[in-house]
């Protein structure tokens, strides 16, 4: 699975994230070091080619780059010639003649990480492709709620908000299914996805039955700057009945743990306290972030060469 | 570990060798016991300040025995020795070619190495690569005041200028076979063996 990319959840299998996993484990000590660095990735260059803004998942990226030692390099093409596939094709093709060991792609339109992919011959990790997948994000969200749970399956995570539109979403859905966890959505009726029974998940328009008795309450970031109000009469409507607080927290597991793929809304998708204080693990997600990408980077972005002295 | 062939999944210590018939032990877990007694009496013999001393096991196989050097150093010497736990895999030299990556063991460095004698333990020493990787990575968590090797087998064929301190067994081989300590349990609890597998292996190990 993982020789050619790292494209979407959907296409590995348990044990290629058990790999990744338990990569990232070891990354994590790495990260808690004095001298955060690894000298394995050497010699290696890394392309971030976000075609879409993004500050936090391509700081992660980079950072993670740099803790293996690789060379990282931004590139981020002007946003205004970027729906022509002409225009991205040749940007791969220019890439690719630059030799790079690994391209980290996002774009706004799912499945252009795929298509760059097929005309490179470097891996390309996927680092979100519209309302496609967002590999990564779930990888590290399985590795914190390993981190604090010990463990994913059997569990049940509820996840809130518009699934229907959230990449991390369908990302989350195939990465916690395929561990073994039991998976719930919770949303207005227009926000959830249309295939949710061949998800393998169940859909619940009351976030009190979504939340009864889960391990994980995970909410997602309503995203103003794209819907602009269309998916629901209010803001207010939408905290007052999905909005995660203590009060409503009450009906999930009492170990239960609160994520968010950031940034919060605060008041929102979460109450302000919630935001920033236990059960909430946001800033753990963000931390482990760095360990998956590091692992990711690691098993793709290199290869073993043995010594054939004798051969 | 020299031994590890980067294809190998060194999370499973003493998998079934396919060439189980034509492998032999050249150490059994009493020569095991006894070399490492020995050598826990020339670290005392060749050290002055024995609360200094720091054993650092390379995984898997150099774990086991470095938690035995300091069982058998607190029974001599009543020493209380720090027991670390240091992969290599992130700082070797020969992961630029085309395969699967080897999957990354455990690091666990419980102190500071600052000012302390580190005396890496390693379950065989061959090429000297995994010692020049163990003593890189060793430097990323700070600056010992001196770096000893303890390798339990010695197989020889050299590549880079290291030399093993403290030396279990030395065992004459052919570059193509392979050297491997195991636990017949699997789990590297004793008893534990060295066995050396006929063409077991490639040119590197």
């Amino acid at each position: 699975m993982m020789g050619r990319g790292l494209l979407g959840i959907e296409d590995l299998e348990r044990a290629d994230i058990e790999t990744i996993l338990e990569t990232a484990e070891r990354m994590q000590e790495v990260g808690r070091r004095d001298v955060k660095k690894v000298p394995t990735l050497r010699g290696r260059t890394i392309v971030n080619l976000f075609f879409e803004p993004s500050t936090r998942t391509r700081t992660s990226f980079e950072i993670a780059g740099k803790r293996l030692s690789a060379d990282v390099v931004n590139f981020t093409p002007a946003s205004s010639s970027l729906t022509k596939a002409e225009t991205i094709l040749d940007t791969a093709k220019n890439l690719d003649a630059m030799a790079p060991d690994a391209v980290v792609v996002r774009h706004a339109v799912a499945g252009v990480p795929k298509r760059i992919a097929d005309e490179l011959g470097a891996p390309v990790i996927n680092a979100g492709d519209g309302a496609h997948e967002h590999p990564t994000q779930a990888l590290l969200d399985l590795l914190t709620v390993r981190e604090e749970k010990g463990r994913i399956d059997g569990l049940t995570v509820t996840i809130i908000g518009d699934v229907a539109h959230s990449r991390v979403a369908r990302s989350d859905i195939y990465a916690f299914r395929k561990m073994g966890a039991e998976v719930r959505l919770a949303a207005p009726p227009t926000m959830l996805p249309a295939d949710v029974e061949s998800l393998g998940v169940k859909g619940f328009t009351s976030l009190r039955e979504a939340i009864d008795g889960a391990d994980v309450v995970m909410a997602l970031r309503i995203q103003f700057e794209r819907l602009a109000g269309a998916l629901f009469p209010s803001v207010r409507e939408y905290s007052a009945t999905f909005g995660v607080d203590r009060a409503k927290l009450r009906y999930a597991k009492d170990d239960a743990i609160v994520m968010h793929p950031g940034p919060v809304n605060r008041g929102v998708e979460l109450s302000h306290d919630l935001a920033d204080h236990r059960p909430s693990v946001i800033l753990d997600q963000v931390r482990n972030g760095v360990a998956i990408r590091m692992a990711v980077l690691y098993l793709l972005a290199g290869r073993t060469r043995v010594e054939r002295e004798e051969e | 570990m020299t031994n590890d062939s980067p294809q190998a999944n060194p999370l499973q210590p003493a998998q079934a060798q396919g060439a189980e018939s034509s492998c032999r032990v050249v150490l059994d877990d009493l020569a095991i016991s006894r070399a490492l007694m020995r050598i826990a009496h020339e670290i005392i013999e060749r050290n002055e300040d024995l609360g200094n001393l720091y054993l650092v096991g390379v995984p898997n196989g150099g774990v086991p025995l470095a938690r035995q050097l300091a069982e058998n150093l607190r029974e001599i010497a009543d020493l209380d020795t720090v027991v670390g736990i240091l992969d290599t895999t992130l700082y070797r030299d020969d992961l630029t070619g085309s395969g699967s990556r080897p999957p990354l063991r455990r690091t666990e460095m419980p102190s500071a190495v600052d000012d302390r004698v580190v005396i890496l333990v390693d379950d065989v020493a061959s090429t000297g690569r995994t010692i020049r990787a163990a003593m890189d990575a060793l430097m990323d968590f700070g600056r010992p005041r001196a770096v000893q090797v303890v390798a339990l087998v010695d197989r020889g064929h050299r590549e880079l200028p290291i030399k093993i301190d403290y030396v279990g067994k030395n065992i004459p081989t052919k570059r193509a076979e392979l050297v491997k300590l195991r636990a017949r349990n699997g789990s590297y609890q004793r008893p534990l063996e060295v066995v050396v597998t006929a063409e077991g292996g490639r040119a590197d190990e």
